[in-house]
């Protein structure tokens, strides 16, 4: 006969062998992990920016915030125009007033905390507008950090937030070189932009993309030869913002200077 | 608004969605956790290396980690956007995050610590218990008594000499365990910032080891203020009794026996923080040497927008000013005293130079975030993330260890083993 | 296990039991290791099916031609062919349905976006005609004497 000690031992052992042994353990698979390094999916979308035609009218960047329901007024959006002046006198000057949700009306540089700097035309050796938006980088560190897999590349490059398992760390925030990423003013977790996903893999292009109507920003499938997108990027020469830190990032650019940040 | 944007302000070029996305909080959790693994340390140095004077520290050190060891992961869970989804972090860990490994450095070191208090205290609540459990008509408050230290005896009742003995051999192998994985706990902390390529202040492998020594001068200098604070009220109530307090006879003998133990700690201070200040300082001439892209930004940041942080506060207050304190022959009870506030201040102050001061300068290289701490909060989000939400984790520990001293005698417990 | 030094470890288990079953019931079937291993590819798989589901708001301007061919041929001809119908009357989400809901953008600063002159060389600002904000008659509408539809200077109301 047991005792009651033995028994209640017994169970205790019990239990932890079973739970042990059990998927609970699985919190990493390695064959998983392993098996699927060859890529069968079809698709990798990347991106190509030409700052020779953006004007820096802003309209992709109010499509972007009523398209992806980033509120209208908040001081955060998933893309933006950035503005780069570079003087006579060798001075750089670069803003981005609301991202550029209204374009640039003005020549007046925002040098924050309410003051501005007018530079005159004969001044100015060369000034260009340049978009930013996600790099869906082929190695996101901003995924690399994510302590609970709440942020992902999903199988065709394009990197997304989880916002039902997103504790709000923000560890991704920092660890994004590029500074994509904000909180969503009205869900409170991390937030990006992602190719307009829901229409990109309905067969539309981006809101950015259908906005602009210079044809500065476009959107397409580097893994499909046939691609205007992806001729170009294999064909002309195009730069990537910020390449030492490794990131890889998917969104090419023609017309990058050395002072763009 | 956008979280952040209450209290940063830009200056020239700054992306559109940079703001100081880690505050206050992030630099109390450093702060926190190095308190934690440095009174772990402090402790150990008598359980495992024998250093007889600090015998009468090590118990006490011991339990008020334990007690900071709550406090250490509330500054992080207050700062979540979601305090109660934190529990993903142990549900779906993602271990190439430094902050995954948060669940489990946390509960591997709490058990370690936990299970130390156990042997440490185990004929205590044997002593405790037994009698109770004799006794026949028991009030409810006994009946509550009973429990707990039934529970905490894990039914183990024999404490006869052999089995001291392995108590004591368990708390030397756990207190050897222990230091490593107090250091792994806190150079880990060091890891969250030290390997975010994307912050060129944070990005250097010195970062953890620079965070495990500040860490250990931080938790040795507040051992010794709880310590002097408590010999202090011993001696009050010792004056207002005239009688025989507890173990020790006079208020000559507890002067006697403070200073000495704060003497003899006060060298280890100073040992780990002549460590800590030449890693830091090295850090920052090889970044000066190296002048890699980001040292541009990165000197008008050291050398102009937070030179009265970095090296009027942290280095000159919080490091030079104790050290000269401490070295100075016949160190008294209130020079120590004053030389540990500066010491703690001055850790403090690096863990806010290294969060805020890595947020000082935009990613761009080309302009500039300032930092301005909510001081009186208008709505939840500005106290979690202000001057009440620092004060609040920072008191907790010590209402924490007033209330886990009632079942850890720290002082009144005669030395058993 | 005779051994009393083995309980506070046994209680370690025990936690750790709990945790591990607390998993089965918490986390999610399809959370695991996807396409990109486990550093990139960590997560929810359901959660890119909820992304895919997202409203489309901007419709294009080959949906609006459905119903206004008229307006649209007639832009067509013009310079402004290369903006989007919705870039200034609104998203088409809920148009046919609601048409209160689009919001007509006719404001100054709408047109200011492209046409305040910035002499920026090596941009396509540059070669856009445009005006001196300030100057040129600061405080009426645009769309007071233009006519977005039809921007030539014969368009001139």
């Amino acid at each position: 006969m047991i005792n009651r000690r033995d028994f209640l031992k017994n169970t205790v052992k019990g239990i932890a062998g079973i739970t042990l042994s059990l998927s609970a353990i699985e919190i990493i698979d390695p064959q998983k992990i392993f098996a699927d390094k060859t890529d069968k999916s079809k698709v990798r979308w990347v991106f190509l920016v030409d700052t020779y035609k953006c004007v820096g009218c802003g309209f992709c960047v109010k499509a972007c915030k009523q398209e992806n329901e980033i509120p209208y007024d908040a001081n955060v959006t998933r893309t933006w125009v950035e503005r780069y002046v570079i003087t006579k006198d060798g001075k750089f000057f670069a803003d981005t007033p609301k991202g550029a949700r209204d374009g640039f009306i003005t020549g007046k540089i925002d040098l924050g905390q309410g003051k501005f700097q007018d530079i005159k035309k004969e001044d100015i050796d060369k000034a260009f507008f340049v978009p930013k938006l996600c790099n869906q980088c082929e190695n996101p560190p901003c995924v690399q950090v994510c302590p609970v897999g709440a942020t992902y590349q999903a199988p065709d490059g394009v990197v997304l937030v989880d916002r039902k398992w997103c504790i709000g760390c923000g560890y991704c925030i920092m660890g994004c070189p590029y500074g994509v990423r904000f909180f969503h003013p009205v869900y409170h977790t991390a937030e990006k932009c992602n190719f307009c996903y829901h229409r990109i893999t309905k067969g539309l292009k981006t809101a950015c993309v259908q906005a602009c109507p210079f044809g500065a920003r476009q959107i397409g499938n580097i893994k499909d030869p046939n691609d205007p997108v992806t001729k170009i990027i294999m064909t002309e020469r195009v730069g990537i913002l910020k390449e030492e830190y490794g990131t890889k990032p998917q969104v090419y650019y023609i017309g990058l200077d050395k002072e763009v940040k | 608004m956008v979280h952040g944007e209450v209290w940063t302000l830009k200056e020239l070029f700054v992306y559109p969605n940079e703001y100081i996305y880690w505050s206050i909080q992030i630099v109390m959790y450093p702060f926190m956790t190095g308190l934690v693994a440095g009174a772990f340390v402090l402790s150990s140095l008598y359980h495992v290396f024998g250093i007889k004077q600090l015998k009468e520290m090590a118990r006490f050190a011991l339990v008020f980690s334990f007690a900071l060891l709550f406090a250490a992961p509330m500054p992080i869970v207050l700062h979540l956007q979601f305090p109660f989804r934190g529990i993903n972090v142990f549900m779906t860990p993602h271990f190439t995050s430094a902050i995954a490994a948060f669940g489990i450095v946390f509960f591997t070191y709490g058990a370690i610590v936990a299970s130390e208090l156990w042997f440490l205290y185990r004929k205590h609540f044997v002593e405790i218990a037994l009698p109770l459990k004799q006794k026949q008509d028991k009030s409810l408050f006994e009946w509550i008594k009973f429990l707990i230290f039934c529970a905490l005896t894990l039914g183990e009742y024999n404490i006869d000499e052999e089995s001291l003995k392995r108590d004591e051999k368990a708390i030397k192998i756990l207190a050897g365990l222990g230091i490593p994985v107090a250091c792994f706990l806190h150079g880990y902390a060091g890891f969250i910032f030290g390997s975010v390529k994307a912050n060129a202040l944070w990005m250097t492998p010195l970062m953890p080891v620079i965070f495990i020594m500040s860490a250990i001068v931080s938790g040795i200098a507040l051992c010794m203020l709880t310590y002097i604070v408590t010999m202090e009220i011993r001696k009050l109530i010792f004056a207002r009794k005239k009688t025989p307090y507890q173990v020790f006879q006079s208020k000559e003998e507890i002067k006697g026996v403070e200073i000495n133990v704060i003497q003899m700690t006060a060298r280890y201070l100073l040992f780990f923080l002549i460590f800590a200040i030449s890693l830091e300082l090295l850090d920052l001439i090889f970044r000066g040497y190296t002048a890699v892209k980001s040292w541009d930004v990165l000197r008008s940041v050291i050398y102009g927008k937070d030179f009265i942080d970095i090296f009027i506060l942290q280095y000159g207050i919080g490091n030079l000013v104790p050290f000269i304190l401490f070295l100075m022959p016949g160190l008294t009870i209130r020079r120590a005293v004053l030389g540990v506030i500066l010491v703690l201040f001055g850790v403090f102050m690096m863990r806010w130079n290294v969060v805020i001061g890595g947020q000082a300068f935009s990613l761009s290289f080309a302009g500039y975030m300032h930092y301005h701490m909510p001081i009186i909060p208008h709505d939840w989000d500005t106290f979690k993330e202000g001057l009440g939400g620092a004060l609040s984790i920072f008191i907790m520990p010590f209402v924490l260890f007033w209330i886990i001293s009632k079942l850890f005698p720290v002082f009144e417990y005669k030395e058993s083993h | 296990m005779k051994n009393h030094v083995y309980r506070p470890l046994i209680v370690v288990l025990c936690l750790i039991g709990l945790i591990l079953i607390a998993r089965i019931f918490y986390v999610p079937k399809d959370f695991g290791v996807h396409e990109r291993g486990y550093m990139y590819g960590w997560y929810r798989e359901g959660n890119t099916e909820d992304w895919t589901k997202v409203a489309v708001k901007y419709q294009g301007e080959d949906y609006c031609k459905g119903c206004h061919p008229d307006k649209y041929d007639s832009i067509m001809k013009t310079p402004h062919a290369i903006i989007q119908c919705e870039n200034c009357h609104g998203p088409a989400i809920e148009h046919p349905s609601n048409p209160q809901k689009l919001a007509i953008d006719k404001s100054r600063a709408q047109c200011l976006r492209c046409h305040a002159s910035l002499p920026y060389p090596t941009s396509g600002r540059a070669k856009i005609r445009g005006i001196d904000p300030e100057k040129h008659n600061p405080d009426i509408e645009c769309v007071m004497c233009h006519n977005p539809h039809k921007p030539s200077l014969e368009g001139l109301k």
